[in-house]
Order: C-alpha cells, then sequence, then structure tokens
C-alpha cells in the first residue's frame, strides 16, 4: 500500500479555529505555474515598492523562498495558454481555479488583494472556467420540458433517483480511521467556508426567495453565534480528528475531483446569471446531507471518537431535515415562481451538483479497494 | 402576495410540507408530556411527520428513504368521486 501522505498534527490553539489565510500550494502544470507566479508579483498598476495594507505579509506562513524563485520571473497571464483535454480530471487546471476564485474568499498570503478584480486574473479565470462548464454540461442532462412545471417536486425525483456511489454508507459500515480522516480533508475544502459561496445569492434574488435563502443561512451560520457557526463545528472536528484545521491548510494534497466539486459552486455563486443553478445547488445539497451526516456520525463512534467530533455531522441530521424542506419548497420553488425563467437553471445546479460528487465518491472508493490514500500522491510533503 | 409559510410575526405557524414534516416557525415551545422542555437549538424545527425519524420529535430526513407520501394542504375526506 502506498503510504497516504502525513496528515494529522497537533492539537491546534483556539485561534488557529478563526484562521482564515492559506498559503499559496506548489504549483502542479503550467496554468498554476504561470498563476502562482503572477499572483506573488504585485498586481498591475501596482508598485511593487508599495504594498497596501492587506497585501499580505507573508508572516509565519509565508514562503519568502518561494516568492523570490517565481516574483522575479513572472509574465503575463495568457488565457491563450489555457489548454485542458479533462477538465474535470485536470489537477493543473482545476487547483488554478480554486486559487483564482480563492481570492474572493480569504485570499492567501503574500498575494496582494488587488489580484482579486485585477482585469489579467479574470480573462485568465474565464479561459479556465469556459473548459469546465463546457464539461459539466457535457455530463449534465437537460431538464425535460415537464420539469420546470413544479421545480420542487422535480428535485426531489432527482434526488431520488441518484444512484451516486454508496460512500456514505461504506464509511458507516466498514470504513477505517484513516479513510475517515482522508474524508475529511477533501470536505475542508468547502467545509471550513460552508454556507459561504450560498450566500453570494442573497443580493441576486427576490424577497420570497431571498427570505427563504436567509432562514437556511441563519442557521448555517449558527444563528447568531459564531461557535455553533458549521464552519466551526467542522474546524472543531478536525481539530478533535488530531487534523489542521487552519483555513486551507491540506489544498496541496486535494485531488482534482474534490476540487471540482467546489469550483462548481463558487463558480455558480460568482455569477449572478447562475443564480438558479446556485440555488439547484443549495437545494440538492440539504436534500442529499441529512442521512448520509447520520452515517458519518456514526462511523466516527464506531471508531471511538466522541461528541466534539461527531457534533457536526450529528448537527447536520436535524438540520438538514429543515434545511432540505426550505430549499426545495420554498427557495427553489420560490425562486421558479419569481423568475421562472431559470428554472431550468435550478435542475442543472442540483444535476450537476450529484455528478461531481458521484464522480469524487467513484475516485475515493475506488482508491480504497485499490488500498491506495484518495489524496493526492505528494512525495514531497510525506 | 400572501406568503402563510413565512409570515410568523408574533403567532406560530405550522406548515405540513408535502411528502415531508411540518416545519413549525414563530414563539413556539416544545413540550413533553410532564410539561418538561424539549430542548431547541434552531429558530424553524422540523417535526417527523412520517412517523420513522429518529430522532422524534424532530424530523431526521428518513421519509425520504420510506418513499413517505403526503399532500401539502388539508386532505379531503371522503375523497370526492368524479362526475
Amino acid at each position: 500500500m502506498r503510504a497516504a501522505p502525513s496528515v494529522t498534527a497537533p492539537a491546534p490553539s483556539a485561534t488557529a479555529l478563526g484562521r482564515r489565510r492559506a498559503s499559496l500550494p506548489d504549483p502542479v502544470g503550467p496554468l498554476t505555474e504561470a498563476l502562482f507566479a503572477a499572483l506573488r508579483d504585485a498586481p498591475p498598476g501596482v508598485s511593487p515598492g508599495r504594498r497596501p495594507a492587506g497585501a499580505g505579509n507573508g508572516g509565519s506562513l509565508g514562503r519568502p523562498e518561494a516568492g523570490a524563485r517565481y516574483g522575479a520571473n513572472s509574465g503575463p497571464l495568457d488565457p491563450a495558454a489555457v489548454a485542458t483535454t479533462d477538465p474535470l480530471a485536470d489537477l493543473d487546471l482545476q487547483l488554478a481555479l480554486y486559487v483564482a476564485y480563492e481570492l474572493h474568499y480569504a485570499g492567501f498570503d503574500g498575494v496582494d488583494e488587488h489580484w482579486e478584480w485585477a482585469p489579467s486574473l479574470l480573462a485568465f479565470r474565464a479561459a479556465l472556467e469556459r473548459p469546465f462548464e463546457a464539461a459539466v454540461v457535457a455530463i449534465v442532462s437537460d431538464a425535460e420540458p415537464g420539469e420546470t412545471a413544479s421545480v420542487p417536486e422535480s428535485l426531489q425525483a432527482i434526488v431520488a433517483a441518484d444512484d451516486g456511489p454508496p460512500l456514505s454508507r461504506h464509511l458507516e459500515i466498514k470504513g477505517t480511521r484513516e479513510q475517515m480522516l482522508e474524508h475529511v480533508i477533501h470536505r475542508s475544502a468547502y467545509q471550513l467556508k460552508e454556507a459561504d459561496p450560498h450566500s453570494w445569492a442573497i443580493p441576486r434574488l427576490a424577497p420570497a426567495s431571498k427570505a427563504a435563502l436567509l432562514e437556511v443561512q441563519f442557521d448555517e451560520y449558527g444563528g447568531g453565534r459564531a461557535e455553533r457557526m458549521h464552519s466551526v463545528l467542522f474546524a472543531k472536528a478536525m481539530a478533535g480528528l488530531g487534523l489542521d484545521p487552519t483555513y486551507g491548510a491540506y489544498l496541496h494534497l486535494l485531488p482534482a475531483q474534490t476540487l471540482a466539486n467546489v469550483n462548481l459552486l463558487s463558480g455558480f455563486g460568482l455569477h449572478r446569471r447562475r443564480r438558479g443553478a446556485l440555488v439547484g445547488h443549495l437545494a440538492a445539497f440539504e436534500m442529499t446531507s441529512s442521512i448520509p451526516n447520520r452515517r458519518y456520525g456514526n462511523a466516527l463512534r464506531r471508531l471511538g471518537f466522541g461528541k466534539e467530533v461527531t457534533d457536526f455531522y450529528d448537527e447536520h441530521v436535524e438540520a438538514d431535515a429543515v434545511h432540505e424542506t426550505i430549499a426545495a419548497w420554498d427557495l427553489a420553488g420560490g425562486l421558479a415562481r419569481e423568475e421562472p425563467e431559470v428554472a431550468a437553471d435550478i435542475l442543472f445546479g442540483a444535476r450537476a451538483l450529484l455528478a461531481l460528487e458521484a464522480r469524487w465518491a467513484a475516485h475515493l472508493l475506488a482508491s480504497w479497494e485499490a488500498s491506495e490514500s484518495s489524496l493526492r500522491d505528494a512525495p514531497a510533503l510525506a | 402576495m400572501e406568503e402563510p409559510s413565512t409570515r410568523h410575526d408574533g403567532e406560530v405557524v405550522i406548515t405540513p410540507y408535502r411528502d415531508g414534516p411540518y416545519l413549525v416557525r414563530g414563539p413556539f415551545a416544545l413540550r413533553d408530556p410532564d410539561g418538561e422542555p424539549i430542548p431547541v437549538t434552531r429558530r424553524t424545527i422540523a417535526l417527523c411527520r412520517c412517523g420513522k425519524s429518529r430522532t422524534r420529535p424532530f424530523c431526521d430526513g428518513t421519509h425520504k428513504l420510506i418513499d413517505f407520501r403526503a399532500p401539502g394542504v388539508l386532505e379531503v375526506w371522503p375523497p370526492e368521486v368524479p362526475g
């Protein structure tokens, strides 16, 4: 069996639970080479000698040697240089896109915050998005004409017909400690910013669907209590498992399938034209959450972990039984009434989530079946 | 437009959702038959309607596994016979 990269860390401090700044990982191909080199330089129009507040100072997480290695030699970002044959499995493309999107969330140590809206960055990102979006469209079937008549019922039917790989059942019944840790590391790519991408829909929705979204999000964000925020519960679970809950700590271990799941969601969230897909994604996410999360909680109990670890999963059993109902009927149904023209895109978002999640789950199960790690082979970090 | 399921200022609104749970919104109290409070940790709760939840009285999503069917509106009894 190939050794999994070493992933456990000493128990983190309380401040690590809230730390939101990651370092850029190492590049994995020409796209990430070009992008990360550019990001270590000053963005166009910003003097490198006069770094504004928020530019990131490197700090203890920064790697000045990497800055020296790439920073002096970066050329302009060239959208025409983006080439890919299988975008969904292309680690270089997915990592580049993930990092480009991450500039809108927490940013990176040592990356000037002006990069977020730099036109050259956005043009490069668009060149990454186009083949990815086309590849998703290619594996997601179009909505049938009758399906948009009742979006909540169609969502129920889509979720009921989903025959994705039985990942949660595997982990509940016979998952090993190592497999459960890997699963948590994969999920950290989203779960440490849980709910944030869907919040981008808020200013774009009309009153009925907006009120429904906020009803779900208020709960996701802990009902006003930071310590009950779902992303914080996940960080606590990671710490309880001996994993590093620092935001982005495992980015360098995530395969393309994991990054694609989050990139799909970030893309829906950052493009207003995909607000229907964003809402459909949330509805399907909530509708496929409570039962698997009960199984993950059971798996962790079977492996001997306590409440500090299972709390995140147990919370989601009850919370998502509420959320899925609101998301399907009031949010997705409400949006379809308010903006019938996006009804088909609501169903697309739901199907796209299930399609990419199925590919991701298949990768995990196939890796474990072959007695291999489902994380990236990262010899430099082993 | 009237949105009964989200109108709950000062009153408790219970909504049966089609094929799903009852959602309860507003200033409600949840107590067992002895009058003891059942802990509630969120503003909106879902009460089990299919009877098969493992966290009763709360819903845990099991209704989807058992293909539970129920309307979201008042059921009419006896059923109206066409014609």
